[in-house]
This record gives structure tokens, sequence and C-alpha cells, in this order.
């Protein structure tokens, strides 16, 4: 059952990552990105990361995916125009599946066959350890992270601020 | 097995109950609205206008579907699906009342076993962060319909909706969080469980009773977020007709208006069902059954039945000297029925919980008839330069007194 709900919505992750990329329109690349992230929250939440999927809906998806689109219909963005199509068009598909190959293949030597995956064997992913985790072990990297967003917050607003003379 | 069938005909009941509840929830608004404004409201199809709903369906359902030319057509049909589909998903994890207990049945060649079930779809851990993310991609469908339709007044709508929805989902999640600090879990059913008892006897261990008054503040920032996250009045402004002629769903007719509808009153019940468990005790009572808080139902049943027939005997219509007797008698046979302790035990639960619910949609309403609409100026400053500090001030209070108590 678990491995059947993977397979799902991992192929609608792929579908989505795949259409992302073909459409030509930035709203239907948009969504399609929203489709992905709403896929990897379901899969994490086969993985047991309850806490990571329902962060991963209401940051990511919730969020995030509605700035952009946001931008976007603001812009009023119009279709993608196709270029005349060169060699990178060709070579693209070809490279692509030669880099997942590679990646593949050193996964699987690398990685122990004790280490597989198992679904429901990971029971770690609620609120509670998440949040033990984060305040406890990992204290300095959450709060630096912190800090370099707000770094971020106040570049943007440097960078959108009118002159004023 | 049975757990499959059941949660079958679970789903079936809450889906039926959810959407008798959406249409009806239309029934009372204008009842209500009307009463607000000396008017008498619906009245003209069954008595009192209660088979207007039905008549609003078959109308929506048989009307013509139009398809305007200048639309970007899947993106324009897809709009309103997004709507309901995250408008309903929520409600799954919502718990009802305490747990059902059926005891095994033969029924001639069926044998039916024992049952032990929850009032609710599905209990998961991460229920209120589950709602938050299901109700935050709502804000899809809006904005979908606003870009899609291609005409000025829809998109400036749609643009207006999520610029309004995103800033006003922070000071609802900061309020949240206040009580989560107090009540330790994300599970609605761990939530409603840490607030049954009472303190010095009487007063209930409701969270807004708990450490006051921050959490009776973020009850309150809570319920403004909810209001303009559900888009009511007085922060409608994605559909503002005097500026925006219906704004989002200008060009939607028939059934697609009607999803946007449906889509709106789910979205209120959610979050007023989210309210009570949160904030209101979910189905505990206001008071200890010892004195007789059982009763209160049907008490209040009884007066609505002499209510009905004080009215009937001396009719402002005709027509109520036939309609409000036997409302009346209606009214009276359910006060018996809920005093009998074998029926009221059971139902108790869900009685005061829907109360409470049904008392936050009256406020949605009672708003709604009351205020006037915000400038858009006005509701971004006023989410982000007063309840935005205002839940961070409180959140930060709330953590030291559990802190240190």
């Amino acid at each position: 059952m678990d491995a059947l709900l993977f397979m799902i919505f991992a192929a609608i992750a792929v579908v989505c990552g795949i259409n992302l990329v073909v459409q030509t329109h930035p709203i239907s690349s948009a969504l399609s990105l929203v489709g992905v992230m709403g896929a990897l929250a379901a899969l994490y939440l086969l993985l047991g990361g309850e806490f990571i999927a329902a962060a991963q809906l209401v940051v990511y998806a919730g969020a995030i995916m509605v700035l952009f689109i946001f931008v976007i219909m603001l812009l009023n963005a119009g279709t993608e125009a196709r270029g005349r199509r060169s060699w990178a068009h060709y070579a693209g598909v070809p490279l692509l599946l030669l880099l997942f190959g590679l990646i593949a293949c050193l996964i699987t030597r690398r990685m122990p066959a004790s280490e597989n995956v198992v679904f429901g064997q990971f029971t770690k992913g609620g609120p509670l350890d998440i949040g033990r985790a984060l305040f406890t072990t990992y204290l300095l990297p959450f709060e630096v992270t912190s800090v370099l967003i707000l770094v971020a917050i106040l570049g943007a607003i440097v960078l959108a601020r009118k002159e004023i003379d | 097995m049975t757990f499959f069938i059941v949660s079958i005909i679970k789903s079936a009941v809450v889906a039926f109950v959810l959407l008798t509840a959406l249409a009806y929830l239309q029934w009372a608004e204008r009842k209500v609205l009307a009463h607000i404004q000396l008017r008498v409201g619906p009245r003209r199809v069954g008595p009192h206008g209660l088979l207007q709903p039905l008549a609003d369906v078959i109308k929506l359902i048989t009307k013509e579907d139009m398809m305007p030319s200048h639309v970007d057509k899947f993106f324009w049909f897809l709009a309103p699906f997004i709507a309901v589909l995250f408008a309903l998903i929520p409600i799954a994890v919502i718990p009802f009342g305490t747990e059902l207990n059926l005891p095994a049945m033969d029924l001639g060649p069926l044998h039916i076993p024992a049952i032990q079930t929850a009032m609710q779809l599905t209990d998961i851990n991460i229920g209120v962060l589950f709602i938050l993310g299901i109700s935050g991609l709502g804000v899809y469908g809006v904005a979908l319909a606003g870009w899609s339709s291609n005409n000025k007044y829809s998109l400036l709508g749609g643009l207006r909706s999520s610029a309004q929805m995103i800033s006003y989902e922070l000071p609802m999640a900061l309020a949240i969080a206040a009580p989560l600090l107090v009540l330790n879990t994300l599970s609605f059913r761990g939530i409603v469980d840490g607030q049954s008892g009472f303190m010095l006897g009487f007063l209930p261990k409701w969270t807004i009773f708990q450490v006051f008054p921050f959490n009776l503040i973020s009850f309150i920032l809570f319920m403004i977020a909810a209001f303009a996250e559900t888009n009511r009045v007085p922060f409608d402004l994605p559909e503002a007709e005097n500026e925006l002629v219906a704004g989002f769903h200008t060009e939607y007719g028939s059934m697609k208006f009607a999803a946007f509808f449906m889509a709106e009153y789910c979205n209120m019940v959610t979050v007023s069902c989210v309210a009570t468990l949160l904030f209101l005790g979910g189905w505990h009572p206001p008071f200890p059954a010892e004195y007789g808080s059982n009763y209160v139902p049907s008490l209040v049943l009884v007066g609505a039945g002499i209510l009905s027939f004080l009215h009937g005997a001396n009719p402002a219509r005709p027509f109520d000297r036939i309609t409000l007797p036997v409302f009346g008698v209606v009214f009276f046979g359910l006060a018996v029925l809920i005093a009998i302790p074998a029926v009221a035990l059971p139902l108790m639960p869900i009685i005061w919980f829907s109360a409470k619910a049904c008392f936050i949609l009256f406020v949605y309403i009672w708003v709604r008839g009351t205020l006037p609409r915000f400038r858009y100026d006005q509701l971004m400053s006023f989410a982000w330069t007063f309840m935005f500090p205002i839940a961070i001030v409180n959140l930060f209070l709330t953590g030291l007194w559990v802190a240190l108590s």
C-alpha cells in the first residue's frame, strides 16, 4: 500500500516537474511547481515526516508560490517566446539522463543494502521531536539561518527602496 | 473491513450534513440580515422560506452555463474546482464530538459487530497545521479565477484577495500559536481533551479563560484574521461590488458561481469549528453536568416552542396561524426527545459543539449586517502595523507565562 502510494505521488511529482519545463506560460509553470510541492509533501508524509509535510504545504505551496503567482499576475507576463532551436535543445535530454544515471549509480554503489528506506520505520517526524531537535541540538544553525534570512530581507528592502534626493 | 465501511458511512454522513448546513447557512444569513435591516427576508418558498435553499440550487443548476469568449479556458474551469476542493478538505480533521459506541447487533442474516469510533473522519497529529496548510491553498482558486477571467475587475479582485490572504495568514498563525503553547498538542482531539474540567468548580477550562487575558486577545485576533481569510465583511474587498462589480467571480455564472459561493460558506464553517475547538472548549459544556448543563438544550427548545405558540396565537400574517404551532409541536417533541438520558448522552457533545460553532456563524452574519467595508490601504496597514505586533507581543507574553508557571 505504501509502495503504491509512493509510486502515485512520485509519478505526480515527476509529471508536474516535466510540465513545469515544457509549458510556455509562466502561470502554468508556477502551478506545476505547486503540484510538485504538493506531491513532495505527500511523500514526506509517507516517510513519517509529518511536520515537514505540513511546513512544505504552509510555507512553499501556500505562501511562497502564491507570491510567485501574485507577481506573475501583477506583471501580466505573456507566453515565453521560443527562439531558434540551438544544439542545447537536442543535447539536453541525453545529458539529463546521463546525470540521473550517474546519481543513481553512485547511490547504489555507496549505500549498503541494509540502509534501504522502510515505510513507517521513522516515527520521529512529529512537531515535538522536530522542535526539540531544532532548539537543542541544532540551535546554532537554526539561529544563524534566521539571521541570514533577516539579512536577505534587509537587502530586498534596500534594493526596492526608491532613491530619495 | 469494518473500519473501511465505517469510514465510508462517516464520510457520507459528514458530507451530507455539511452540504445541507451550507445551504441552510445561506438561508439563515438572509433571514438574520433581513431582520437586522427590518425586513422579513425570504418567505415565499415553503413556510418561512425554508425551501428557499432548494429553489436556489435548482435555479443555479438549470441556468445556462455561459462561457465568455476571452477567458483562459483551462484555468477558468480549474479555479472553481480548486476553491471548493480546498474548502471541503479541512472538514476531514475536525472532531464533532466524543467517541460513539454502538453495541453488536444481529439483523437477521446481517451481523454487525460492536463499533467504537470517534465522531471525526480522521485524527492526525498535525491537525492544526494541516488546516492552516490546506486553507492556505484555497487562495489559488480566487487568484486563478481573477487572472484567467481576463478582465480588469476580476484581476484586481484576485490580486487583492491573494495579498489579503497572505497578509492575514501571519497574525492568524500567531494567534493560533498562543493557545497551542498552553495545550501542548497539535491534534484537535488532544486540544479539546486538554480543555476538559472546571476551575473553581464552575469556570470551564476553555482556552479563552486560561492564561487570562492573553488567550482572550488571541481569540479576538484569530476571529479578525478569520474574517479576512474568508473574505467576509468588513474585509470583503476581493468582491467589493461598488468598486469591482463582483470581483474575482464577475465572469462566472450558474454552478461555477455556486462553487465559489459554497467555498466561501464552507470556509466560514471550517473557521467557526476551528475557533470552537481551539478557544471555546470544543464539545465541553459551559458549566458542569451537576448543575444541569444536560438540560439546557431541552429548555431552549421548550422556550422556542412556547414562543412559536404565542406568536401563532396572534399572527402577524394569516399563514402563521398554521405554521407556527406546527413548529412549536416539533420543538416540544425535540425537547422531550433530548431530555431522555439514553438519547441525550451520546448527542450532548455534538449539541454543544454545534451550538458554539453556530454562535460564531451568527456573529459572522451579525457583523455583516453591522459594519461597513474597510478601504484597501486601511486593510493592509491594519494587518501589518496593528495586528501583527499585538500578536507577537501576545505570543511572547503567553510563552513567558507558560515558562514561569
